[in-house]
């Protein structure tokens, strides 16, 4: 008998329709991916087993967890069911932990829920249990407070949590979304070691189908609250058979094609740049420190060029592109544009940023709410001259607009009224209407979904061809970055480890950096490869 | 810890001497000549000459708000002109009845509070909720004194539980005094109780939004104690501001209860010396107010620090 | 919910119109002593009776309105117009001396209760409506200082000021086009909030006596009067009490409506 199985499982919530007849099946030992872009279900398939549906819920079908009809079982009872035989992992390390009690306490606290043991005995298992999971009590000690603890670390004692009573089954939803790529690896093996060590099943849920290729045992693929095809990994990989699958994997591995370089010419020249911090006093007498965000960075962008920039979080990609735009000052060196520099004196170069323009990476924040599309992409007027009015203007709008893949009817809307991949059309909009020399894409697609990003990478390809444009693309997805860029940089600490045409550092890497970058990071297996070799056997 | 104690304390050092320098300004440098003020236009020159000289006018102003200040850190405020007696002694007679109203009112607002709004917040959008909600837009329409009058009509003339007035001291034993002192507190706090109970239920709401409540459901609480053993801590945090700040307003504002029911505290003093123009006395006492707010503020925040531990380190 | 909104500002519009209506007619002069008269609960010719003079209470709620009104709503107009620049500013010069500066300011100003600062003032330069429109006045200004600071700090974080940024905008042109309309929402609910606490701090104020003098009538006053006859005549403490509770609870409820309506996922504020 399987160890979870979903059978026509479907939820309303207040009468919208949220999943229909989904089942799938888990069984001991195994790790099952559901996979599937947003909207499609694959949290609320995770919360229904819980029970943890949020008011107006109403579920019908069937899940068993055993041979208990979960659907059936009282609150009270679900109450001893969770955390005992079903563990759960969230997607937000930094948020999951009560900020005002200690990791000892939180884990702890799973034990005492559902086992009648002394205070003293449940900090034991709970010391073992932080261990099991990377966290030993020596430099990890149970009085730590979650603010202490980097966010791969909290995701950590996440897991802790869920595992401490040695679950039947963990779910885990979206929980390496959040991280950096070296952590998510370490999370990822965690996992893998715990459900093989266990014995547990594995619920995953992760939009990444690079990880779903390379951890799941088996795949269900969902859209829109729908099981949309379902099988062995490695059948479903060489084999699929739905369109949306095929489409699906087609995206994520999707590549761009850019047009060719011309002959080089420096546009953009940054030379030894450090950008400091000061950090708050340490006591009242003291010197403030100062941290070193960026520190002695120096590469050329040549006009025509993409380059990308990739990094971990706190490597200083934001500090440094902020400063690229002229919005910081930088301590040491040198930041110019065409030979003009970005900073004179105190006074941010207006010149200079005329002819550089950045695109952001939130489609929902990076907009004023209030104003409509019209006088959001015409901001950047304000740093003409002579911006056009009346019909001039019009007609930049249009223009800007069509050349993203909008029509200038939309020029009258608000924002709202748009999907992500639309706002960040309108984003790239805002950054080409007033023809700048260079645009800085700052982890601009990595908020979308996997089949928009494809159309968002697309249609800078065009716009490459289109307007001849130069761009440092900054990123800590490889995949993206190995795709649009033809020179990369490589980012730690601080400091530019490795730099070099794109699929030179990719495929043979020098730094050690790079190296454990490229081994951490999931990539999607050759599909074709694949289905050759299987052919062959 | 001790560094965030430092640099608390260290603020309320300069909120206490900032505040003594504004009131000093407001009182004894704006009217321009205090002692006119205090006498009037017919006062005779000698009077006068006499009085300035009593009040140290003579002196330059740095000097006499030194004196003022040095004076009130031993505990001298000066002699008050109307009653020629040393303002400390009247001060500290009035204290002792208007510290424990504001005391005993702060009490009952947060036991009432307390529990009102969590059962609001664990009940949200039913019934319970609704009238609790109801009953609390009502409670902070209602102006404190009118309540007090009715408190008054109904329990001390009608039903004579209570006296309508008056003070009956402390000499005749605890309970004597805490009874008479309990319509003013009632009608103090529940309005105060009313305010109190809102901001709790929306601060619990705000954290019951939170994801480590989810995580704590997902570990097999139940919704009751997940909010009790999670939800409330992290909520006393907003709700430990409003309650420094209701002291603060029911010391102040005890001080209008105290005209209903014909309390010596300090608002009495306070009224009397406005209209007998006995600058001294005001000087001290809104001194002696603004202090206790201070000193509030500061309790509160180390009460932040006890809560919160992200304040206690500074890594 | 829709039905806070229509209830408060039924209530509130309905004070606004007693107090405009008093202007041109009330049923009897509110200053006329008819001793005969006195002391009359609600009947048919002194719709909510009399007083221990004789006037016509009604009356007296009508034009006492004016003051309730004027009063809060000056004294809420100060706190904005001085707090909200402050507040606009200081988190637009977030962190530096600037910004110490208007907080401690603020706390300065927290210090000393409304009910402190009005004893100060009126002990110096006398009682009256205009130095209780300045006492309440002066305190409101820290409180939307605070509340436009924190909500201006929130949204500088966001990408599209950063956007602005890149455009080239200066500080002051950001907090004007894109940081004010977006708080204004918050202002407006914080706003009636202020007014209402105006009202019920103007009647404590001239409950006291530190208020508007005779013969300017007010509801603290009345209240005051009330105080010594209210197991006579309890109409007399029972209607101005009413008319209070009436008007905060009006505006009050206008406020939530408000929030609700303007943005359904704007939060509480703590001040």
């Amino acid at each position: 008998m399987s160890l979870l199985t979903l059978t026509d499982l479907s939820l309303q919530i207040h009468k919208l329709p949220i999943l229909s007849a989904v089942s799938l099946r888990v069984d001991a030992g195994e790790i099952v991916a559901i996979t599937g872009e947003s909207g499609s279900g694959k949290s609320m398939t995770a919360m229904a087993v819980m029970g943890l549906l949020p008011k107006g819920a109403v579920a019908s079908g069937s899940i068993r967890l055993g041979d208990r009809e979960l659907l059936q079982t009282s609150e009270a009872d679900m109450c001893t069911i969770r955390g005992n035989d079903i563990g759960m992992v969230f997607q937000e390390p930094m948020t999951a932990l009560n900020p005002v009690q200690t990791i000892g306490q939180q884990v702890a606290e799973t034990i005492l829920i559902h086992e009648r043991t002394s205070r003293a005995e449940a900090a034991a298992r709970a010391a073992e249990t932080l261990a099991r999971v990377g966290l030993p009590a020596d430099r990890f000690p149970l009085s730590r407070y979650p603010h202490e603890l980097s966010g791969g670390q909290r995701q950590r004692v996440v897991i802790a949590m869920a595992i401490a009573l040695r679950p039947r089954l963990l779910i885990a939803d979206e929980p390496t979304t959040a991280l950096d790529v070296t952590t998510q690896a370490q999370i990822l093996t965690l996992l893998r070691d715990l459900t093989r060590d266990m014995g547990m099943g594995l619920l995953m849920i992760t939009h990444d189908l690079a990880v779903v290729a390379d951890m799941a045992d088996r795949i269900v693929v969902m859209r829109s609250g729908e099981v949309v095809e379902e099988g062995q990994t490695q059948a479903l990989l060489t084999g699929m058979q739905h369109p949306y699958t095929k489409m699906l994997f087609a995206a994520s591995s999707h590549e761009v094609a850019l047009p060719a370089l011309p002959t080089p010419e420096p546009l953009l020249q940054v030379a030894g740049v450090c950008r400091d911090y000061r950090l708050p006093r340490r006591t009242i007498f003291g010197k403030p420190g100062s941290f070193r965000a960026v520190r002695d960075v120096s590469f050329t962008l040549h006009r025509g060029e993409r380059l990308g920039l990739v990094g971990e979080s706190g490597c200083g990609k934001s500090t440094l592109t902020r400063a690229i735009l002229g919005l910081e000052q930088v301590q040491q060196g040198t930041i110019t544009l065409g030979q003009a520099p970005v900073f004179t004196g105190d006074k941010p170069n207006l010149e200079v940023r005329r002819r550089m323009q950045v695109v952001f990476q939130d489609p929902f924040g990076s907009f004023n709410p209030r104003h409509r599309v019209d006088r959001l992409i015409t901001e950047p007027f304000h740093l003409l001259p002579d911006p056009p009015k009346g019909r001039a203007r019009e007609n930049a709008i249009a223009e800007a607009l069509i050349a993203v893949g909008l029509t200038p009817e939309d020029a009258t809307k608000y924002i709202h009224e748009f999907s992500g991949g639309q706002r960040q059309r309108i984003a790239i909009a805002r950054a080409l209407i007033i023809r700048p020399d260079l645009i800085l894409f700052d982890e601009a697609v990595s908020a979308l979904d996997v089949s928009v990003r494809a159309q968002i990478l697309d249609l800078l390809a065009d716009l490459c061809r289109a307007y001849d444009l130069s761009y440092l693309f900054i990123s800590h997805d490889l995949s993206v970055v190995r795709t649009v860029t033809d020179r990369v940089l490589v980012m730690q600490a601080g400091q530019i480890v490795e730099q070099g045409p794109t699929a030179a550092v990719f495929s043979d890497p020098q730094h050690s950096y790079t190296k454990t970058l490229i081994a951490a990071a999931p990539v999607l297996p050759d599909l074709d490869a694949l289905r050759r070799s299987k052919t062959h056997a | 810890m001790l560094r965030y104690t430092l640099k608390r304390f260290a603020s309320l050092l300069i909120s206490l001497a900032v505040a003594s320098l504004v009131i000093f300004f407001v009182i004894e440098v704006a009217p321009g000549d205090p002692a006119s003020f205090m006498l009037g236009m017919n006062a005779q020159p000698e009077t006068l000459a006499a009085l300035r000289s009593e009040l140290g006018l003579d002196v330059p102003k740095w000097q006499r708000y030194l004196d003022w200040t040095g004076g009130m850190l031993v505990g001298d405020f000066g002699t008050s002109y109307t009653y020629r007696t040393p303002v400390a002694e009247m001060v500290a007679a009035r204290l002792w009845v208007s510290l424990p109203l504001a005391l005993y009112a702060l009490t009952l607002s947060t036991l009432i509070a307390f529990p009102a709004g969590i059962y609001a917040a664990a009940r949200r959008g039913q019934a319970g909720d609704v009238t609790i909600m109801a009953a609390t837009q009502l409670g902070v329409a209602i102006p404190n004194f009118w309540f007090a009058m009715m408190m008054v009509l109904i329990f001390a003339i009608n039903l004579r539980w209570f006296s309508a007035g008056g003070f009956a001291g402390w000499d005749n034993g605890l309970w004597t005094g805490l009874h008479s002192l309990t319509l003013p507190a009632v009608s103090l706090a529940l309005p105060q109780a009313a305010i109190l109970a809102r901001v709790m239920r929306s601060a619990l709401l705000d954290v019951l939004g939170e994801d480590f409540m989810r995580t704590a459901r997902a570990k097999g609480l139940t919704s009751g104690q997940a909010l009790r053993r999670h939800g409330l801590r992290n909520a006393l945090i907003p709700v430990l501001t409003i309650i420094g700040l209701q002291f603060s307003f029911l010391l102040a504002g005890s001080i209008i209860i105290e005209q209903v029911f014909y309390l010596p505290g300090l608002g009495r003093l306070v009224f009397q010396s406005i209209s007998a123009r006995d600058l001294i006395v005001v000087e001290s006492v809104v001194m002696l107010l603004v202090f206790a707010v201070i000193v509030v503020n500061f309790a509160v925040d180390l009460a932040y620090a006890a809560v919160d531990p992200r304040l206690r380190a500074r890594s | 919910m829709r039905r806070n909104l229509i209830i408060g500002t039924a209530l509130s519009l309905l004070v606004v119109i007693a107090a405009l209506v008093s202007f041109v007619w009330t049923p009897f002069d509110h200053t006329s002593l008819n001793i005969p008269a006195k002391l009359q609960t609600p009947n048919a010719t002194h719709w909510l009776g009399t007083d221990h003079f004789g006037r016509d209470i009604f009356s007296m709620i009508m034009v006492g309105a004016r003051t309730s009104i004027a009063v809060a709503f000056v004294a809420v107009g100060i706190g904005m117009m001085t707090g909200v620049p402050l507040g606009l500013w200081a988190a637009a010069r977030k962190g530096t001396w600037l910004d110490e500066v208007i907080m401690r300011g603020n706390d300065l100003i927290f210090a000393f209760p409304s009910l402190v600062i009005a004893i100060l003032i009126t002990a110096i330069f006398g009682a009256g409506a205009v130095n209780a429109i300045i006492a309440i006045g002066i305190f409101n200004i820290p409180v939307f200082a605070r509340i436009t600071r924190g909500a201006a700090l929130s949204l500088w974080e966001r990408e599209f000021i950063l956007a602005a940024r890149v455009a080239g905008k200066s500080a002051a042109r950001i907090s004007a086009e894109h940081i004010l309309p977006n708080v204004m929402n918050l202002l407006i609910v914080q706003g009636t909030i202020q007014f209402s606490l105006g009202i019920l701090a103007e009647a404590a104020l001239s409950y006291v006596g530190l208020g508007a003098q005779p013969p300017t009538p007010s509801w603290g006053r009345m209240l005051a009067d009330a105080q010594t006859l209210v197991s006579i005549a309890p109409h007399m403490a029972l209607i101005p009490g009413f008319a209070i509770i009436v008007t905060v609870l009006g505006l009050n409820l206008m406020g939530d409506g408000l929030r609700d309506y303007l943005d359904p996922r704007l939060r509480v504020t703590r001040t």
